[in-house]
């Protein structure tokens, strides 16, 4: 029990951190938002799996992936297929020449049903699929890359490569995969209707409860031996290596694991926004979802939450206020974390709000004495980042708690 | 010598980088709990030779044998695993880690994924954190951030991170190396305290150091074997003084 509270919850200050993550989500934005804006935030909320994947993967592993919206594309595209097939069936597709199967395969003079999409008529098979594809795909990357000591600059060119890719085969195979236009008018998972304002409601918490489920997994991978290793190996690979360890199973490990999370954000994606198409797939997504984890903090599974609904609401809004600035905005947000905050928003509250609040509170309890405030960590140089908060919600319980904290 | 009694066994071992042979025809045979220091000027290839051994720089000819066992073809976590330690030159040890985490980490348990996940930081691990720490003067740094440490706590930290895999073969490039005088002397007597029971390999430029520790010296010059001997022998002989007096 206590080691689950530790390890899983992160004490005191991480199980503080997830009840405020779970209040926001659950009880504030349902209420205080409309059901438009509401199934937008669902919306981001598939983007923060993406980002919460790259905290573990960039931020502990030291492994940047710029091709992210390939696993997040190719689970939302699992999930399509199935829900296309099931608003396919013969009778609302009667006027087709073939009837039956999906309508841009008949615009295509497609007649019949191509192998790969068999599967996708079971629902058990999909949620294997959704999962198991874009695991294998990250499997055989991980080992081809990994396993050469492929690394750095180096690996997030092919995944950039592997985005561009993906999403060029799926715009050409238009027959097969909806092209360009992606797969769209999806109506009903296993007759549910996925478009009443109740189903988006429940699509919603569903999204939440499986992000927080998923941010315990990763403290819990965090606080166990892998996470240390894997600081480790960011730091010294060749001493890992040569204290025996086959570093690059870590590797494929972790990038598998980053790639699962965005599979599942990316069909709970297609679920609550009815239709998947290539532009969540190519470089330009797989970029911005990195930005969203480095806004947020790349060291910190919950930071990289709030940095994917803020970076997002400000998409929206400036690209309804002014869109042709978005871009701009976009790009100057993400030099300017990189070089002033490179710890993100979770940097900054472990540097200036905690230590902060932790003065208010020892102000208001001591009264006139003054508070041994814990000294702000400087992590500020990039490539440097430590993971060691200085705990400062609670200074002097640093002593006796294990050093790499799971990130708030 | 009997065979049995050979803790490595190097016989023609040759690399060569762009026709550069950097390490060339050795022969070199450790026993079992001997502490061999090798010595030599500047581009010997002692680092060379310590790559070789465990696996970092594959050999374009010759062979390694470590109680039977062929380690040039073998990947380097395994040649760990079979028991041979290598530390580096420049202290490689884990900044972001605790000294405890560093300590731990090197515990030859839960080496592979599944295995990390569910290692355990069990009595035996916490007990054994204890004797090595104690071992390298820093029992009292257990909870420290590696990266606090002075250069020649970082030191003693890498060997100790070795001394927890308990390997039968231990290779030390340059220990002391940035060390203060006392500094030295304590890592003297540590290395004469933990060669009881397991064979050495260390690379030292310090003379007086060396023989402090050394059991017998080889010296090495361009890749080839120079002189091999006890202390003494090795510094009466004139190629020996040639090569580092001579120019």
């Amino acid at each position: 029990m206590k080691t689950i509270y530790r390890n899983v919850l992160g004490g005191k200050a991480g199980t503080l951190d997830v009840l405020v993550l779970a209040a926001i989500l659950f009880a504030v934005f349902p209420f205080a938002l409309d059901p438009f804006r509401l199934s937008l935030l669902g919306k981001y909320l598939c983007y923060a799996f993406v980002a919460v994947g790259l905290v573990l993967c960039w931020g502990y592993g030291g492994i940047l992936s710029l091709g992210q919206g390939v696993f997040f594309g190719l689970g939302g595209y699992c999930m399509a297929m199935y829900l296309k097939l099931e608003a396919s069936d013969p009778v609302s597709t009667k006027i087709q020449s073939t009837p039956g199967i999906p309508d841009f395969m008949d615009w295509n003079q497609i007649t019949s049903l191509p192998w790969f999409w068999e599967p996708f008529k079971s629902l058990p098979l999909t949620v294997i699929a959704v999962l198991l594809v874009p695991a294998l795909l990250a499997f055989i990357i991980g080992v081809a890359m990994f396993k050469r000591r492929v690394k750095d600059v180096y690996f997030s060119i092919v995944t950039q490569a592997i985005a561009l890719i993906l999403s060029v085969l799926i715009i050409g195979q238009q027959g097969m995969t909806g092209g360009v236009n992606g797969i769209t008018d999806l109506k009903t998972l296993h007759g549910w209707d996925i478009r009443s304002d109740s189903a988006k409601y429940i699509l919603y918490y569903a999204s939440g409860v499986l992000l927080i489920a998923g941010i315990l997994f990763g403290r819990f991978l965090i606080a166990s031996k892998v996470g240390k290793l894997l600081l480790a190996m960011r730091d010294k690979e060749e001493r890992v290596r040569f204290s025996g360890y086959d570093v690059a199973n870590f590797k494929v490990f972790v990038f598998v694991v980053a790639a699962l999370f965005a599979a599942v954000g990316g069909a709970l994606f297609t679920l609550q926004v009815g239709f998947m198409s290539p532009s969540f797939v190519g470089i330009v997504p797989s970029i911005e979802m990195v930005i969203f984890a480095a806004v947020g903090g790349r060291m910190s599974l919950i930071g990289a939450v709030y940095g994917t609904l803020l970076v997002n609401f400000g998409k929206t809004y400036f690209s309804e206020t002014f869109p042709s600035l978005w871009l701009y905005f976009m790009g100057g947000l993400f030099i300017l974390v990189v070089m002033l905050f490179p710890n993100g928003i979770a940097g900054l509250m472990d540097s200036h709000v905690r230590p902060w609040l932790a003065r208010r509170r020892g102000a208001r309890l001591r009264n006139a004495e003054t508070p041994a405030d814990a000294p702000p960590v400087d992590s500020s140089l990039p490539g440097t980042a430590t993971v060691r908060s200085p705990s400062p919600l609670a200074p002097g319980e640093g002593a006796s708690t294990p050093r790499v904290q799971p990130a708030h | 010598m009997a065979k049995a009694e050979l803790a490595l066994a190097v016989e023609g071992l040759t690399v060569s980088f762009d026709g550069f042979k950097a390490v060339d025809d050795l022969n070199l045979y450790v026993d079992q709990n001997e502490l061999r220091v090798v010595i030599g000027p500047n581009g010997a290839g002692k680092t060379t030779l310590l790559d070789l051994i465990c696996g970092r720089t594959r050999a374009s000819a010759g062979s390694v044998k470590f109680k039977d066992k062929e380690l040039t073809r073998m990947p380097e976590h395994q040649i760990v695993r079979a028991g041979v330690g290598r530390k580096f030159q420049t202290p490689s040890i884990y900044e972001n880690l605790t000294v405890f985490e560093n300590l731990e980490v090197s515990f030859p348990r839960g080496r592979t994924v599944f295995g990390a996940m569910t290692f355990r930081r069990s009595s035996e691990v916490i007990e054994r954190v204890h004797r090595v720490a104690e071992e390298i003067y820093l029992e009292d740094r257990l909870e420290n951030a590696a990266e606090l440490l002075s250069h020649g706590q970082k030191q003693w930290l890498e060997i100790g991170m070795l001394l927890m895999q308990e390997p039968e073969l231990m290779m030390l490039d340059e220990p002391v190396a940035g060390m203060s005088v006392t500094e030295r002397q304590k890592t003297a007597e540590l290395l004469n305290r933990i060669a009881v029971g397991r064979s050495m390999i260390v690379i030292e430029h310090d003379m007086e150091f060396v023989e402090n520790i050394a059991h017998k010296v080889t010296v090495l010059h361009q890749g080839k074997l120079l002189a091999e001997g006890s202390m003494e022998a090795v510094q009466a002989n004139p190629k020996v003084i040639e090569v580092y007096l001579g120019h």
